[in-house]
């Protein structure tokens, strides 16, 4: 067998001059630059009027940020959105794993209840547990069908606060139980087989082997959800409750102020969403240990790099001109 | 290899009987009657064509699959069933997981757990499963993947490791419960020829050790050194079986003779 000789850092060079004292010309993209240019220019336009409209009153929106009532809504807003979210993901895991247990009824009661609460409209469903009062008086802890232990009386166990629990939590759990199911189904079958042959009792293998993989397919997805209720809350306004959105309309129903008090909110809930997704990044990268084979950097470790890159890319165009 | 006299396989665990099992998959039989005994410290090798029913027969034998017919016994107890007299109990999943503990499965794809180290593989069944504390398991388990050649690789989780690697960490995790039988399942046909050797090696050494294993492999080589039997499967039936000398290098069966021609 002969050996092939055609290995390019033994070829000659052309002009007789080594490759490595060859200029390197980076390739040029006239496009991208015409085009950065154009979104540059629309930003600025944005970004002026901003400034310059006197009509967005940032000196209200500044003056009301930090109002105390406003912190008072963005606080309710905090305690419904993660009373919920916790409500909604627990009773969601307990209805995806019913879905998933090979009993007809469990099956069935699971299905049937992602079926009712995700066909009412959310405004319906909250108006309907505040008027439960009407259908129940009271509400008994005791033996089914049997002699009653407690009694409460439901208008004081259902307040305002409760019906948007129980609204947005019974609502958002229906679709926490598809979200769930779909991160169990994501997780391979050679998973549950290899769990069942080492003989790991039934509910260790759901908490140690298969939701611990599910949750890499359902953490980007709860999220959506969580970051989705942070602004759903807004709806519990119906409720006269006291969160975000009802204390911006009720201020700017007394101020005719709308827009800049609608700024206010807005720029509280992009606060929100954004510690949000800040904490979504490094829920992902905890779960993503042995999915890949190095970790994603973090933001802080990816801005550095990016600077350097950035630097080095400058000096390489300073270099070539 | 054959089976040293001096293992008393009267006293000794892991004798394996297979009697008149069934099975079949929507409709259509994969295994048409089949029987077999494998003897305590001794090595079995399963060959036969794709589609010949021999994972299915060892799936079946630590009851990953049901069977619809027959019965699987290990050292005289019935895998998934309890006999109280005439009548046969269905085991509970909890003594079915029980009972499992008894076989150490290796799978074709190895199915190691992705989001736990190597140690944490091995370490996980023998705490969860049998109860025994996380610190006396630990060191067993760095023992055994010592003893699988992965020393200081404790902390890699699985996709940092080569296939052969994770095949090596699978087979120490099966032998941390101190099964009494190994089932392998063509546990080199995920790999590439330069790996194969590496988790062959580990597999001959355990049966130089007098591990009972049941080995279902297209590897004739590694049959032919390590196995003191070898069985032939050909559409969910045993054509033949033997002393690897006298199956492979005389076989009495046309079908046998025709799948060693294209295989060797």
């Amino acid at each position: 067998m002969t050996a092939v000789e055609v290995r390019p850092e033994v070829a000659a060079p052309p002009a007789g001059t080594p490759y490595d004292r060859l200029k390197v010309v980076p390739a040029r993209h006239p496009g991208r630059w015409v085009a950065t240019a154009l979104v540059a220019v629309v930003l600025a336009m944005v970004v002026h009027s901003l400034i310059t409209n006197p009509r967005w009153e940032w000196d209200i929106v500044g003056a009301y940020l930090t109002e105390r009532s406003i912190v008072h809504g963005v606080i309710t807003t905090i305690e419904l959105t993660l009373i919920t979210a916790v409500l909604g993901f627990a009773l969601g895991t307990v209805l995806a794993l019913m879905r998933l247990s090979r009993s007809p009824l469990l099956q069935a009661v699971s299905w049937g209840y992602t079926w009712v609460f995700r066909s009412v409209p959310l405004i319906l469903q909250l108006l309907l547990w505040y008027n439960l009062a009407y259908l129940y008086k009271s509400l008994d802890v005791g033996i089914p069908f049997g002699p009653s232990f407690f009694s409460f009386d439901t208008l004081s166990l259902i307040d305002k606060f409760g019906a948007a629990i129980l609204g947005l939590g019974l609502h958002q759990a229906a679709y926490s139980a598809e979200i769930v199911r779909a991160g169990i189904l994501s997780v391979d079958q050679g998973q549950h087989e290899a769990a069942a042959s080492l003989g790991i009792p039934r509910r260790r293998q759901a908490t140690r082997i298969v939701l611990p993989q599910a949750m890499r397919s359902i953490v980007p997805t709860a999220v959506n959800e969580v970051i989705g209720l942070f602004k759903g809350t807004s709806i519990v306004y119906v409720l006269a409750l006291g969160e975000l959105f009802y204390t911006v309309s009720v201020i700017y129903g007394r101020t005719q102020r709308v827009l800049p008090m609608l700024v206010v909110a807005a720029i509280w809930y992009v606060v929100l969403t954004t510690v949000v997704t800040v904490i979504q990044y490094y829920v992902e990268r905890y779960y993503a240990r042995g999915a890949v084979r190095t970790l994603p950097p973090t933001p802080l470790q990816r801005l550095r790099g990016n600077l350097t890159a950035g630097l080095t890319r400058v000096r390489a165009l300073g270099r070539a001109r | 290899m054959t089976a040293s006299p001096a293992i008393d396989t009267a006293t000794r665990p892991g004798r394996v009987e297979v009697h008149g099992v069934r099975k079949a998959y929507a409709g259509v039989e994969v295994l048409h009657g089949v029987d077999l005994v494998v003897e305590p410290g001794t090595v079995t090798v399963i060959l036969g064509p794709s589609g010949s029913g021999k994972s299915t027969l060892l799936r079946s034998i630590n009851h990953l699959e049901k069977v619809d017919r027959g019965f699987v016994a290990l050292d005289g107890e019935l895998v998934g069933y309890r006999r109280k007299g005439d009548t046969l109990h269905e085991l509970k999943e909890k003594e079915l997981l029980r009972q499992r503990t008894r076989f150490g499965f290796v799978f074709q794809s190895f199915n190691l757990f992705p989001h736990l180290t190597a140690l944490d593989n091995v370490v996980e069944a023998p705490v969860s499963a049998q109860g025994r504390p996380r610190a006396e398991v630990e060191a067993e388990a760095r023992a055994l993947l010592t003893r699988v050649g992965l020393a200081g690789r404790e902390k890699a989780y699985p996709r940092q490791l080569s296939g052969g690697q994770q095949q090596r960490v699978a087979i120490a995790r099966a032998l941390a419960m101190t099964p009494a039988v190994l089932l392998f399942d063509e546990p080199t046909s995920a790999l590439d020829p330069e790996l194969v050797g590496e988790v062959l090696a580990v597999i001959e050494q355990l049966a130089e050790d007098g591990t009972t294993m049941i080995v279902v492999t297209h590897e004739i080589g590694f049959a032919r050194r390590a196995a003191d039997r070898v069985v032939f499967m050909d559409d969910g039936r045993i054509v033949e079986s033997g002393p690897p000398e006298q199956v492979l290098d005389d076989p009495q069966h046309e079908r046998t003779k025709a799948f060693l021609a294209r295989v060797l």
